[in-house]
C-alpha cells in the first residue's frame, strides 16, 4: 500500500461511508452495515499508522504535489495516530451501542444518525491529520456542523435548548479562531504550521503575536471547556440520547486539547514563563471548579459532564509543565480519558434504561439487578479517579512526577486533591445508584427471568461496555506500549526541527 | 478598515448578549462578517493587479495577495452554513418551546425528569 493511501485511509473511509449512507437514506439495514464496514476500515488504517509512525517517523503528503509552504500539507505523527485510533475505536463500539432502538430511537436513525456520525468522524480525523492552520479551522467546522446535527436529532425540547447554547458558543469560538489565524497570517504571510513555526521562532515576540496566541487559547479553551469558558458544556452535553452524548463528550473536547497542544507548542515560543504560568493557573482552576460542580449535581449525566471539565485540567497541566515527561503523561491521560469517559456515559445509558431515571436519589439497587454492569462501572470509575493498578493512575503519576521535578508544587497538590474529590464523587454515585435499594420498590423481589430478559434486550449495549472495559484493563495492566507510544508522541511534539524538516524538506 | 471591523465586532457581541432570538441571529451574522473583515485587513490591503501571470511577467510587488481572499471565501461559505443552521434551529426552538426569550430556555438546568 502506498504511503499516501495509508495516510488518507482514516480520512477518506468515513467520508466515503457517509456519502454511501446518504444514498441509502431509506434503508437502515444497509446504513448499519456500511457504517460498521467503514469504521472498521478506519480503525485498521489508524492502527497501521501507529505501527508505521513507530517504524519510520512522521508521514507527510503534500496535496496535489504543491511544495510545502504553498500547498496543503497532511502530516501524521504519533500524537495524531494515537488520537485517530482512539476515535476510530469509539466509532466502532458506538455501532453496537446504538443497535437497539431503546438507546437511539428508530426515528433518530431514520433521519441520518449514521451519516452524521461518519461525517463527524471525518471532520475529527481531518483536524488530527492536517498540517495547515486554516485547514484546521475548516475541519473544526466540518466536525462541529455534524455534531450540531447529532445534538439536535430528534428535536426534543431539552435537546433544542441545549443546542442553542452549544451552537452559539461554538460559533463564537470559531470566529475567534479565525481572527487568530488572521493575526498570524498578517505577521508571517503563511498558514502552514511548519512554516509558521520557523518564522515565529525566528523573530522577536511582538505584542501582536501575543494577542494572536490569546485568541487561540480562548478559542480552543471554549472548545475544550477550560476554566472560565466551560459553562456551555453541562448545559448541552446531557441532552441528546446517551450514545450521542458519549461520543461527543469523549471526543470533541479532546480535539480542542489536541489543537491547543499543536498551536501552543509548535507555533508559539513555548518557553515563555508567563505563558506557562497562565496555562498552569487555567489548568488548576479548571480541575477545581469542575470537581466542585460535580459534587453539587444530582443527575448522573451532569455529574459526568462536570467530571469531564475537571479532568480536562490534567491534560492542560501537562502542557503547562511542558517537559517531555509531562507531555507523555498528558497524552496517555487523553487516551485513557477518551475510553473511560465514554464508557461511563455508556454505562449511564444502561443504568438509565434499567431504572428509568438519571436522578441520583431516585435510582438505586442496580448492583442487585445487574452485577456485571456494576463491576464494569466500578472498574471504569476507579480508573477515572486514579486508584493504583488502573490506567488513570499511570497518567496521574507521570504528571505529578513531572510537576515535582519541574518544581510546580501547587499544581501537583491541586491535581492530587482533585483526584481525591473525584473518588468522593464517584463513590457517592456508586452508593446511590448501585448499592442503595431503590426507594419505591423495596418490596420487589429479584426476578431472574426479568433480569435475563433485560440483558438479552440490550445485548448490543452490553457488548460496547464490555469491549471498552477490556481496553481499559489492557491499558491498566499492559500499559508499557501505551506509555511508550505516548512518549514517542511527546518527543515528536517537542522536537520541532523534525516536524519542520518533514514538511519543508531539509 | 480597522475601525469598521471593531465597530462590527462590538455590534455583533452586543447583539449576541441580548435575550431575543432575532437579535441572537443578527449577532451571529455580524460576528461572522467581523471575522471576515479582520482576516481581510490582516492580509494587507493593497491596490494591485490580480494574481495572474501574463507574458510580461509582472514583479511580485505589483500583485495583490490572493490568499486572504481565498481564505475569506471559505470562511464565508462555512459561516453561511452555520447561520442557516442557527436560523432553522431557532425557528424550531420557537415552535417547541413557545417563546423567543433566551432566558426562558432553562429546562436543561432544572432537575431531570424521567428518561
Amino acid at each position: 500500500m502506498s504511503e499516501s493511501l495509508m495516510i488518507l485511509t482514516p480520512l477518506l473511509s468515513p467520508f466515503i461511508g457517509g456519502i454511501i449512507c446518504i444514498f441509502f437514506w431509506k434503508h437502515l439495514k444497509v446504513q448499519k452495515t456500511v457504517y460498521l464496514i467503514f469504521t472498521l476500515i478506519t480503525l485498521i488504517g489508524s492502527l497501521v499508522l501507529i505501527q508505521q509512525v513507530q517504524e519510520q517517523g512522521m508521514l507527510t503528503i503534500q496535496a496535489g504535489n504543491w511544495k510545502a509552504p504553498f500547498g496543503i500539507t497532511l502530516i501524521v505523527d504519533m500524537l495524531s495516530a494515537l488520537m485517530l485510533s482512539a476515535s476510530a475505536i469509539l466509532g466502532v463500539v458506538i455501532h453496537f451501542f446504538s443497535l437497539s432502538h431503546t438507546s437511539v430511537t428508530y426515528e433518530r436513525k431514520a433521519f441520518g444518525f449514521y451519516p452524521a456520525l461518519l461525517l463527524m468522524l471525518f471532520g475529527i480525523h481531518g483536524a488530527l491529520i492536517t498540517g495547515d492552520i486554516f485547514n484546521l479551522y475548516v475541519w473544526f467546522e466540518v466536525m462541529l456542523i455534524a455534531s450540531f446535527v447529532l445534538l439536535t436529532l430528534g428535536g426534543e425540547k431539552g435537546q433544542l435548548e441545549g443546542a442553542v447554547k452549544y451552537v452559539t458558543i461554538n460559533f463564537v469560538a470559531s470566529a475567534l479562531f479565525l481572527a487568530g489565524i488572521g493575526i498570524v497570517y498578517g505577521i508571517t504571510g503563511s498558514t502552514n504550521m511548519a512554516q509558521l513555526s520557523v518564522q515565529l521562532h525566528a523573530e522577536e515576540a511582538s505584542p501582536l503575536l501575543h494577542v494572536g496566541l490569546l485568541f487561540f487559547i480562548t478559542s480552543f479553551g471554549i472548545k475544550a471547556a477550560l476554566f472560565p469558558l466551560f459553562f456551555w458544556l453541562p448545559a448541552s452535553y446531557h441532552t441528546p440520547p446517551i450514545a450521542i452524548s458519549a461520543i461527543i463528550a469523549g471526543l470533541l473536547t479532546k480535539v480542542g486539547i489536541y489543537a491547543l497542544f499543536r498551536t501552543a507548542i509548535f507555533i508559539f515560543p513555548s518557553d515563555n514563563p508567563s505563558l506557562r504560568q497562565l496555562i498552569l493557573v487555567l489548568a488548576g482552576l479548571t480541575m477545581l471548579t469542575g470537581i466542585m460542580g460535580a459534587i453539587a449535581q444530582k443527575d448522573y449525566r451532569k455529574v459526568l459532564s462536570y467530571l469531564i471539565i475537571s479532568h480536562m485540567g490534567y491534560m492542560v497541566m501537562g502542557l503547562g509543565i511542558g517537559t517531555t515527561a509531562a507531555l507523555t503523561g498528558a497524552i496517555f491521560y487523553i487516551l485513557h480519558s477518551i475510553v473511560v469517559k465514554s464508557n461511563l456515559f455508556f454505562i449511564g445509558g444502561l443504568v438509565g434504561q434499567c431504572s428509568d431515571t438519571f436522578a441520583l436519589d431516585r435510582a438505586g439497587g442496580i448492583y442487585k439487578r445487574l452485577p456485571l454492569l456494576s463491576t464494569c462501572f466500578f472498574i471504569s470509575a476507579m480508573s477515572l479517579s486514579g486508584i493504583p493498578p488502573l490506567s488513570g493512575f499511570w497518567g496521574k503519576y507521570a504528571l505529578a512526577q513531572a510537576g515535582l521535578i519541574r518544581g510546580d508544587y501547587i499544581i501537583v497538590a491541586v491535581s492530587l486533591l482533585t483526584g481525591l474529590l473525584t473518588l468522593y464523587v464517584i463513590s457517592r454515585v456508586w452508593l446511590q445508584v448501585f448499592l442503595k435499594e431503590k426507594p419505591e420498590e423495596k418490596a420487589e423481589q429479584k426476578n431472574e427471568e426479568k433480569e435475563r430478559y433485560f440483558v438479552g434486550r440490550h445485548k448490543g449495549m452490553y457488548t460496547t461496555v464490555i469491549l471498552l472495559m477490556f481496553i481499559i484493563l489492557v491499558m491498566s495492566f499492559y500499559a508499557q506500549p501505551f506509555v511508550y507510544w505516548s512518549e514517542t508522541a511527546a518527543e515528536q511534539l517537542l522536537n520541532r526541527q523534525e516536524y519542520i524538516e518533514n514538511v519543508l524538506g531539509k | 478598515m480597522a475601525i469598521i471591523t471593531g465597530i462590527i465586532y462590538a455590534a455583533g457581541l452586543y447583539l449576541l448578549m441580548q435575550r431575543s432570538f432575532i437579535k441572537l441571529v443578527l449577532g451571529i451574522i455580524l460576528f461572522a462578517h467581523a471575522s471576515n473583515f479582520f482576516l481581510f485587513t490582516a492580509g494587507g490591503i493593497t491596490r494591485a493587479m490580480p494574481a495572474f501571470v501574463h507574458d510580461g511577467k509582472p514583479s511580485v510587488d505589483e500583485l495583490a495577495d490572493p490568499l486572504p481572499q481565498a481564505l475569506i471565501l471559505t470562511a464565508i461559505v462555512i459561516g453561511l452554513g452555520i447561520q442557516a443552521f442557527a436560523i432553522v434551529l431557532l425557528k424550531r426552538v420557537y415552535h417547541v418551546a413557545g417563546t423567543s426569550d433566551l432566558d426562558q430556555l432553562r429546562t436543561t438546568d432544572r432537575e431531570e425528569e424521567n428518561v
